[in-house]
């Protein structure tokens, strides 16, 4: 059976001293830190991070217990909550005062939830009565209230991307307000109202912390709320319900994910995807919003694959413990002591590890049957590429061969993204030239992400293997070809003279010229001089590509030299001779290559004339029939007078 | 616009006749070498009424004028012999086989006074060689088209079943047969290419490949619009007289009834929930009629080991028309028949109107002033791709020509020169009434052009024919 886990844990967890009765776990989801804090941090802070920059380790002194300690941006200053009125700072910044300094919160009476880092100064205190905004002044050893405001909190979350908190308010706890911050300003989000499956009587907080996170997808802020079951509506299953957070205007119900199941649900986001962990199952749904559902409502969603578990990860036994010949530990999955946090981070804190999930590309091509709605997917991934690739090649050939339609569907698509890509590209390359000045100048340059497979890409890992196939009827894969070219006409991009190569190599090894033939007459292989070349290559086994490759050359006007060498190759001397005046080549020209050919036919008369015809032209030119030194015609006024006689040859005329 | 021949004007009570077929036969003379056995040598007379020792003085005569000529290029003998009254032409298509065709030159009455009888007046040079003995040999291939050779009947039947054959092909076909409208193009028997787009033209491509994807049976697919060809999956040669079959047989007996709006074959079908406007030209009329047989004609084309023998289905939506041919071998079913209907039927009329849009688009870009106002005939052998504006329209009964025959004959007549010799060549000729017609051979490709333009000279008609090129050939390597 193929692989067909599609999600996995990162194969270099950060991994940690894990949590116990004398060391306590913390994570900060703004620098992705964990830290173990060991008896109150009298025996040591050991900090690790997703890098070991951020990793450091440190003693502070046992002054309580640490409900919360996260350091600012950067590493800059510490912040440790020991109490619900205060939290505590210590900088990290050499040559600044090492010796803490304290914070108590403004509001009487209010107890603090937490507290937020926003940027390597600036720190938001969360209490259950509102938000408190401050500065830090880490050589003065002093905050500074920026703005606060009052409200009653049951809980909050934090978006560390995004700088946007949210609290939760009101009895029930559904009505949620978000505060985004920035450059030391705090702005008040539009508030918004989270439908509940039931209203209990008499009110009392319905909405937990667990059931909502907040995320960035597709480069928008969104709050998801996992929505359970409710035993009174008659419905299939729990659901997560996303909410649009806009940066200005009001928050928006955006989409449903239907789960069809009910239990214990975890939330992540990786490359986009919505990954929904189900703990009873140990298995996790995946969600694309993006994603079109032909047979459901507008914006419900399915998920895009079958539920199927995590990879198994087994522990790799480390430090000086491990024995080479002992195996790996399999990790247990879906464990109740896992803890998730977002985007991407899973937590063991008894094991001590923290992974990021992972999505798997390759075991989606089996699971996802309609190539159509698989290259939707796929194109949105981060690391597609050489998966695209493959499926290309195997909608090619071999079993899971694909029919034309199908493969219409899959180039369309992929040339779909990459008409985007060079238009986006063209217009910055506009922008550019017509100058930084104008049109603002802030244009950024097109990413070009691995979902753009160009031609070249179509060539080398797909086309080119596969027209060398024997197993393949040449039908087939003249007719994949050809809808190649046409998606790629449909979606005007030009087509690389390669592809056209490869269609007249498949062509002519099948004997298919009078094909050929055809195409060419209704311009589908567009003119160039490499194709032009290519056709009077083929010649001595299709006479006609020699008419095909001088109309191919006409029609590029910029191929007469080209088109002479040709005439005078098929001794056509008096042709070249016509062609040249009538494109008004003729005063340039070398009189030397056309005597030569002329000479060559053993045609005296032809050479009589030709000769006449450039002593004519000297004449024009100069005023004077003979050849110039330079245009080594000597051999040839020999070879006239001894034909002709000296009389024969055009006397200069005098004025 | 017919043009009233100048001698009909000069004398009002002269009678004109056309040039008409007077006979029409096939011999072998190796089937009765002996005396008293000629008869056998006969395998069709046209026309059939004719006396036995008629027909073998006929057969004799010629086969005389064969071998006499033969003494002189045992290579090439006879192809033609000319008397006062009539033209006779010998073609060999297959060794020993003969067909001869006798046309009766075209002739005026002028009547007489005091009763005597009238004068009979025939025009020995108007016919030209090269247009009928074109004529012959399109016979012939007409004939291999639905039958195959001469040897292969024989082979399978015998000369009984060849005679029976020839009969019952050439009583039909002898009669569609226009000998006084038979001209440069019968000639040339080119294709006219259907001019398109590149896209509209990949679209094509791209339904015939799915078509024959997903009905594996077919072999090969044709496609035409408006009696145009714009693909062909045969070789050349067969396609040519494919074509020719298509477009003066085939087509114009189906456009005749549409045209007159008799059982109105526009009526859409309904497969599933598509429209379309497909329908079966050659096989069954109407699909639903249980009674309906699944017969198609059977055409023979080249292969790679001599013949092969092929079901030929034509199916039109619109002005759209695609051949399909598959091996005679497979017998055609309804269950096929109506797979292909549901299947090509919506998007070939899908595809129909995609070209008729790109076509007026097309036509609109480029406007009607540039539609030209020059008559001329185009042909290119490497491609047989031809083009007249001398020509109006097609039909079953007749093809019309917009220029007086008398002009037709001066475009063979340089046709007759270009064909002597292998260098490009220009040919200006001054014709009676203010015409000029120019021939122009480049490579592969010949060009001629009727200008009616009083008092032009010479230097003035080259350059309205330099502008001719210039804005209909500029995309092709055409020398002045």
């Amino acid at each position: 059976m193929a692989e067909e886990h599609y999600l996995e844990l990162s194969e270099n967890p950060v991994q940690f001293e894990h949590a116990s009765s004398v060391n306590n776990v913390f994570f900060d989801e703004a620098n992705k830190q964990v830290f173990a804090v060991r008896s109150g941090g009298a025996t040591g802070v050991v900090v690790k991070g997703p890098d070991d920059k951020s990793s450091v380790a440190f003693r502070m002194d046992d002054k309580g217990e640490v409900k919360c300690i996260k350091f600012s941006i950067g590493n800059k200053i510490l912040a440790v909550q020991r109490t619900s009125k205060s939290v505590d700072f210590i900088n990290f910044i050499p040559d600044y005062p090492h010796t803490e300094f304290t914070q108590e919160c403004k509001t009487k009476n209010a107890s603090v939830l937490g507290f937020c880092w926003t940027s390597w100064n600036e720190i938001v205190f969360i209490t259950d009565q509102g938000i408190e905004f401050y500065q830090v002044f880490p050589d003065k050893r002093s905050l500074k209230l920026l703005k606060s405001q009052s409200i009653n909190v049951n809980w909050y979350q934090y978006c560390p991307e995004t700088a946007v908190i949210l609290l939760s308010t009101t009895v029930q706890g559904n009505v949620l307000q978000p505060f985004a911050f920035r450059n030391g300003t705090m702005t008040r989000m539009t508030k918004f109202e989270i439908e509940l499956p039931v209203v209990p009587k008499p009110a009392k907080l319905t909405l937990s912390e667990r059931d909502i996170a907040m995320a960035t997808i597709y480069g928008q802020l969104y709050v998801m709320y996992l929505k359970h079951h409710s035993r009174t509506v008659n419905s299939p299953g729990a659901e997560v319900v996303l909410y649009h957070l806009p940066r200005e205007g009001a928050c928006k119900k955006s989409h449903v994910l239907k789960l069809n199941t009910t239990g214990k649900f975890a939330l992540n986001i990786v490359d986009n995807l919505i990954v929904v962990h189900h703990q009873s199952s140990q298995t996790s749904l995946i969600f694309d919003t993006r994603l079109k559902e032909p047979d459901c409502a507008v914006n419900t969603h399915q998920p895009v694959l079958p539920a199927r578990s995590i990879h198994p990860y087994r522990i790799p036994l480390s430090g000086p413990a491990a024995v080479p010949s002992q195996p790996p530990v399999p990790c247990q999955l879906y464990s109740s002591s896992w803890s998730v946090f977002q985007p991407d981070i899973i937590i063991s804190a008894s094991e001590g590890y923290l992974w990021y999930l992972q999505v798997r590309l390759p075991p989606t091509v089996h699971l996802l049957q309609d190539k159509g709605k698989l290259m939707d997917f796929l194109l949105r991934r981060r690391d597609c590429k050489m998966v695209i690739l493959s499926v290309c090649s195997q909608i090619l050939d071999g079993q899971e061969k694909g029919s034309l339609p199908v493969v219409a569907t899959v180039f369309d698509k992929l040339n779909q993204v990459y008409k985007e890509y060079l238009e986006a590209e063209q217009s910055y390359t506009a922008a550019m030239e017509s100058g930084p000045s104008r049109g603002g100048g802030a244009q950024k340059r097109p990413v070009r992400t691995q979902a753009v497979i160009d031609q070249s890409d179509m060539y080398t890992h797909v086309l080119s293997a596969f027209t060398e196939r024997k197993d393949v009827s040449h039908k087939f894969i003249i007719a994949v070809l050809m809808e190649y070219i046409r998606s790629l006409n449909q979606n005007q991009i030009t087509v690389q003279h390669y592809l056209y190569e490869l269609v007249i190599k498949t062509l002519v090894q099948n004997n298919l010229f009078y094909m050929l033939h055809q195409f060419l007459q209704y311009h589908v292989l567009s003119d160039s001089k490499p194709l032009a070349c290519l056709l009077l290559s083929l010649e001595s086994t299709y006479p006609p590509a020699h008419q095909l490759s001088l109309d191919m050359l006409k029609r590029l006007s910029t191929a007469n030299d080209e088109i002479v060498e040709v005439l005078l190759s098929k001794q056509q001397v008096l042709g070249a001779l016509r062609f040249i005046r009538s494109v008004g080549g003729h005063d340039n020209v070398s009189a030397r290559k056309f005597l030569d050919a002329a000479r060559q036919t053993g045609d005296q008369m032809l050479f009589y004339t030709v000769f006449r015809s450039f002593q004519q032209r000297n004449q024009r030119l100069r005023g004077n029939p003979s050849f110039n030194p330079g245009e080594h015609c000597e051999e040839h006024v020999a070879h006239f007078k001894q034909l002709f006689g000296e009389q024969a040859l055009m006397k200069p005329t005098t004025v | 616009m017919l043009m009233i021949s100048p001698k009909m004007a000069s004398g009002a009570q002269d009678k004109q006749y056309t040039p008409s077929l007077l006979s029409f036969f096939i011999y072998n003379p190796t089937f009765g070498p002996r005396e008293g056995e000629e008869e056998k040598k006969i395998l069709f007379y046209h026309p059939s009424e004719i006396e036995k020792n008629e027909k073998i003085r006929n057969v004799g005569l010629c086969e005389a004028i064969v071998q006499f000529t033969r003494t002189f290029c045992p290579t090439k003998p006879a192809k033609s012999l000319h008397t006062q009254k009539n033209r006779q032409f010998f073609f060999e298509p297959e060794e020993n086989f003969w067909i001869v065709m006798v046309v009766r030159n075209p002739m005026i009455e002028k009547p007489n006074k005091d009763g005597k009888p009238p004068t009979i007046e025939y025009q020995e040079e108007e016919l030209l060689d090269t247009v009928y003995g074109a004529v012959v040999r399109q016979c012939y291939s007409m004939y291999k088209l639905f039958n195959g050779t001469f040897g292969r009947v024989m082979e399978s039947g015998g000369v009984e079943l060849l005679i029976q054959k020839l009969e019952k092909f050439f009583y039909r076909y002898l009669q569609t047969l226009h000998l006084q409208s038979c001209d440069l193009l019968d000639v040339f028997g080119g294709i006219s290419f259907f001019p398109l787009d590149k896209m509209t033209y990949l679209k094509i491509q791209s339904f015939v490949n799915r078509v024959e994807e997903s009905l594996s049976l077919i072999k090969y697919t044709a496609f035409l619009y408006n009696d145009q060809l714009i693909w062909s999956g045969l070789e050349q040669d067969d396609m040519k007289i494919l074509y020719k079959y298509l477009t003066t047989s085939l087509f114009p007996r189906h456009s005749e009834p549409e045209l007159a709006g008799r059982d109105s074959p526009l009526r859409p079908e309904v497969t599933g929930n598509l429209l379309h406007y497909g329908r079966f030209l050659t096989g069954p009329a109407n699909l639903k009629d249980p009674e309906a047989k699944f017969r198609f004609p059977k055409i023979f084309v080249s292969a790679e080991d001599g013949y092969e023998e092929l079901h030929l289905i034509v199916y039109k939506a619109m002005s759209a028309a695609a051949c399909f041919m598959i091996s005679a071998n497979v017998e055609l079913t309804r269950e096929f028949c109506e797979q292909l209907d549901g299947l090509v039927g919506p998007q070939l009329t899908l595809l129909a109107s995609d070209i008729c849009e790109q076509f007026t688009i097309n036509r609109r870009i480029s406007g009607p002033e540039k539609e030209p106002q020059f008559k001329f005939i185009y042909f290119n052998h490497m491609n047989l791709a031809e083009k007249s504006t001398i020509h109006m329209r097609k039909t079953a009964s007749v093809c019309l020509t917009s220029v007086h025959p008398d002009l037709m004959k001066i475009l063979g007549d340089i046709n007759c020169d270009f064909a002597r010799v292998d260098e490009d060549e220009e040919i200006i000729v001054k014709a009676m009434t203010d015409y000029w017609v120019v021939g122009k051979k480049s490579d592969q490709r010949e060009l001629y052009v009727i200008l009616n333009q009083k008092n032009a000279n010479l230097i003035e008609v080259n350059e309205e024919v330099k502008r001719l090129c210039a804005t209909q050939f500029n995309n092709i390597f055409f020398l002045d």
